[in-house]
């Protein structure tokens, strides 16, 4: 294997990693809306997350760091390409980053309840923008021999790329109310659970529209056929096992499958676009792909030293704070 | 305007507003850390306040630091597409390896610090916040590195028109990011310190927790008065340095037009006529640049002219000149700030060592408009250090007017210009409210969250719902 091909697995699995993880703590966010009735309970929501969420975001913005030193060009025509999304998702990560920390610190209704809708926009906008931002890459943009990318309106919002992004922010809810089983109690719990429980299903329908859809729109299920419709297929299956569990309570078993689901969903994508990493819609000769997008060979090889050094320690730490914050949040010591 | 001074402005904007936080941010945890270690080893409930109560402001101002943090991540990419595929192979390894190696370990501690008081060993927390002080060591390591790059291009080789990595080390032994990094780890630490410093003096006066605040003051003022030391000397180096590596840095920031004869004298003021290429008016101390510029009292430092001619008969035709004005007077505001940093550290330390502190209501007013001092002295030094380099983005590589991204149009980057600049600024008004009322309620109110019962009861008519 090469180094360049290496790389494009390890930023799969940094994105992967975040929807994993990011993908819990964006569904909470929404879910202080659907599920929090109260102030106390919306604060018991965000303080589930509160341990984690900015660890959780940092798989974002190494993801982002490993494009630009793995493939230049990727970076340079993706962000440039994408500006005014990006813009978006940036303001809504500015948003929520700061209202968590923020919500709680002066005690007036308006005050919480002005920071409780930066919340939850600003978890509901980034993962719609990435359904977005994804399905298009597999549709394919406007790039040119230059590897310029000029896209207008339509290429970026169309039926199919919409789907992509409601998908993804559903997967992310259902993500987060599974999550929630496990961290909070008594009525609260139990809501999540069945809200989850009816969640599944429109995952469900989701996935199936935006199968349908990419067969149409896109080469996910010819490109790769075999092991993309397996994969397809393996999704389908996680959710409904993650269905099942929840209707026993089986509430760890439903998050791993949940899990499973969004994890296998972004391998996916990531499957279907190799080697290319993003797809022109002027002229297939146009496509970036990971050996015509790639750094040097040098640069890489460091790369691959250094991020294998690390990577150990960051999931030892990072496994070490879950453990350390396992018990539930029931409103005694909450710090949000 | 066009697409290239609206990008410029954006990222000047940008930059200078996440560089507000950034160094309060590392100056802040690392005295936080300091205080943490007192209450550990000596066991006395004081210093436990004080880690919590500046860690409070701490955090606040942490939370900023990160969110406009995220931004510059993306933004090589949104902004300056040309430059990032020209630099990526470079320049986003270090980027990479700051997240990997920096942001994880800040963020993943901080929330260990902030949750867990009463779920790790005294031993095991102050770990944490140790951690995270390393990890904000470590974010400003890696990201100098890669600015280092830029003001001094080393350990690659140009290959199909892009600068490619040929030797890691030699970016981190880059002779400008060696004098570049204690400079900007000095700055942050005298930042933290005049804030802590600021912040008590505006207690004392109002005689409120008189002594927590004085205990405060002063372990903040021996640490202002250490870095204000490092500052100067590091920042001395650097301009050593620069003679070496940007010598048109050096005679834009001293307003040289013409080579300044031997030996070189340093210009306090002056009247700058950039029409005319020649200063209308200056005051200047003999001798001082040349020590400056080499240790020792004479030698010759070339002018902007002399300059202009070696760079084009080196790159080619083209202006050379950087804005004289702005990068003459930004040096101007750090050296001078850094000056009456020092000054007012050891004036602090010989009050609070007279036990006179109290008395001294003037010099206790002059402490807390002091807190100003590093944030301007900080973005006076990026100002000089970015614009004095101008027109390169990478010197003697690549210019600005070629870095930026050809399909980013007018209309799209006024939208990002305005709406990260509204929400800067709210941010910015939340962040000084927000400031003025954890310092106004002062440590009393860490009692109130100890008592279970009551940090739950406003709540409780709503549980009952
Ligand atoms: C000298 C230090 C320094 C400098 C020059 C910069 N930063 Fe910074 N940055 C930090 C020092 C720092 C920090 C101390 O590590 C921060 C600030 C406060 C904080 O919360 O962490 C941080 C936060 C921060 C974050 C958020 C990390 C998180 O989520 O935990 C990102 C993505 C960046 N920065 C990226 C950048 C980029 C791309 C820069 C170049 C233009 C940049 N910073 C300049
Ligand atoms: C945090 C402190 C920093 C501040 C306050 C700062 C400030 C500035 C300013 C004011 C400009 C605009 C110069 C001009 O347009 O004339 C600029 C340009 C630039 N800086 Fe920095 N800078 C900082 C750190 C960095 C770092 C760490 C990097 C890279 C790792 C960097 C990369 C750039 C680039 C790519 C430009 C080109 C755009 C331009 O010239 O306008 N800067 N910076
Ligand atoms: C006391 C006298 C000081 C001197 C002689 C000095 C010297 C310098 C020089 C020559 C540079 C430009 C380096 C380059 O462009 O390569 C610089 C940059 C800078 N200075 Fe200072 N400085 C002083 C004080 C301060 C103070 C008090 C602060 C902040 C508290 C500060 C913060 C900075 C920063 C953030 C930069 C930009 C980053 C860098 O290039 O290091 N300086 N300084």
């Amino acid at each position: 294997m090469e180094l360049s091909e290496l790389w494009f697995m390890l930023v799969a699995v940094l994105f992967i990693g975040f929807f994993f993880l990011e993908g819990f703590d964006f569904g909470v966010g929404m879910a202080t809306r659907f599920l929090g009735r109260n102030d106390f309970e919306r604060r018991i929501l965000v303080n589930t997350i509160g341990p984690f969420w900015d660890a959780n975001e940092v798989w974002l913005l190494t993801g982002g760091g490993a494009i630009f030193a793995a493939f230049p060009h990727w970076y340079a025509t993706m962000f440039s390409g994408y500006y005014v999304p990006f813009v978006f998702v940036l303001l809504a990560l500015i948003g929520r980053g700061v209202a968590f920390e923020f919500r709680g610190k002066v005690k007036t209704r308006a005050w919480t309840k002005a920071w409780d809708w930066v919340v939850f926009i600003g978890s509901l906008l980034p993962p719609f923008l990435f359904g977005v931002l994804f399905t298009s890459l597999l549709r394919g943009m406007p790039i040119d021999g230059s590897m310029t990318m000029r896209a207008g309106f339509s290429d970026f919002v169309n039926l199919y790329t919409v789907t992509g992004g409601v998908t993804v922010t559903l997967l992310c809810f259902l993500h987060g109310l599974v999550f929630l089983t496990l961290r909070t109690v008594g009525d609260l719990q139990m809501r999540a659970r069945e809200l989850a429980h009816t969640m599944v299903y429109v995952v469900l329908a989701a996935l199936v529209a935006l199968v349908s859809l990419s067969i149409l729109e896109t080469d996910l299920f010819t490109y790769h056929g075999e092991i993309t419709i397996v994969m397809a297929a393996f999704i389908v299956i996680s959710y409904g096992v993650s269905a099942a569990m929840l209707g026993k309570k089986r509430d760890g078993l439903a998050f791993f499958f949940s899990g499973l689901g969004i994890m296998t969903t972004v391998a996916t994508i990531f499957t279907g676009l190799f080697p290319r990493v993003m797809v022109s819609s002027l002229n297939s000769t146009y496509n970036l792909t990971v050996y015509n997008a790639a750094s040097g060979p040098y640069s890489l090889k460091v790369m691959t030293i250094v991020a294998l050094t690390l990577l150990p320690f960051v999931l030892g730490y990072q496994i070490w704070s879950y453990y350390v914050f396992r018990k539930r949040v029931d409103g005694k010591d909450m710090v949000y | 305007m066009n697409e290239l001074m609206l990008a410029r402005l954006q990222f000047g904007a940008t930059t200078i507003f996440h560089f507000l936080f950034v160094p309060l941010s590392i100056g802040l945890v690392f005295m936080v850390a300091l205080m943490e270690t007192f209450y550990v080893v000596k066991g006395q409930e004081i210093y436990k306040k004080m880690a919590k109560f500046w860690g409070h402001l701490f955090l606040i101002n942490f939370a900023v630091g990160v969110v406009t943090g995220i931004i510059q991540e993306f933004q090589f990419g949104m902004n300056w597409s040309e430059y990032s595929r020209f630099v990526g192979d470079v320049f986003g390894a270090p980027l990479a390896i700051e997240a990997l190696l920096a942001f994880f370990m800040e963020s993943t501690f901080i929330g260990l610090w902030i949750f867990g008081w009463d779920r790790l060993s005294k031993k095991v927390h102050l770990a944490c916040i140790w951690l995270v002080s390393l990890g904000t060591v470590l974010s400003a390591m890696w990201i100098l590195a890669a600015n280092s790059f830029m003001q001094e291009p080393v350990g690659f080789a140009m290959n199909n028109g892009r600068a490619e990595m040929n030797d890691f080390f030699a970016l981190l032994t880059n002779p400008q990011f060696l004098v570049e990094f204690p400079h900007v780890i000095f700055g942050a630490l005298a930042t933290g310190a005049f804030f802590i410093g600021g912040v008590s003096a505006v207690k004392l006066l109002k005689k409120q927790e008189v002594q927590f605040f004085k205990k405060s003051f002063s372990m903040a003022m021996v640490i202002a008065l250490i870095a204000g030391m490092g500052v100067a000397f590091s920042g001395h180096s650097q301009a050593k340095h620069l003679m070496e590596s940007q010598p048109m840095k050096m005679a834009a920031s001293e307003a040289l037009w013409e080579d300044s004869g031997d030996p070189a004298s340093w210009t306090i003021f002056a009247g700058i006529n950039t029409e005319e290429e020649k200063n209308d008016f200056q005051i200047a101390v003999p001798f001082a640049l040349s020590y400056l510029a080499y240790e020792k009292f004479s030698g010759e430092v070339p002018g902007i002219h002399t300059l202009q001619k070696q760079y084009e008969q080196k790159y080619g035709e083209g202006n050379y000149i950087p804005p004289v004005k702005t990068t003459f007077w930004s040096f101007r505001i750090m050296a001078g700030a850094g000056l009456l940093m020092i000054l007012m550290s050891m004036m602090a330390l010989w009050y609070n060592f007279k036990e006179r502190l109290m008395e001294k209501k003037g010099f206790l007013r002059v402490m807390v408009a002091m807190i100003s001092f590093p944030f301007l002295a900080n973005t006076a030094g990026w100002v000089m250090t970015e614009i004095g380099r101008q027109p390169w983005t990478v010197f003697g590589l690549m210019t600005t007017s070629a870095s930026v991204s050809p399909n980013v149009s007018v209309e799209s980057l006024l939208f990002s210009l305005i709406t990260f600049t509204l929400i800067y600024l709210v941010l910015a008004i939340v962040l000084v409210y927000l400031f003025v009322r954890e310092i106004k309620k002062g440590t009393e109110h860490e009692e109130q969250a100890k008592d279970p019962r009551r940090s739950i009861d406003p709540f409780e008519k709503e549980v009952m719902q």
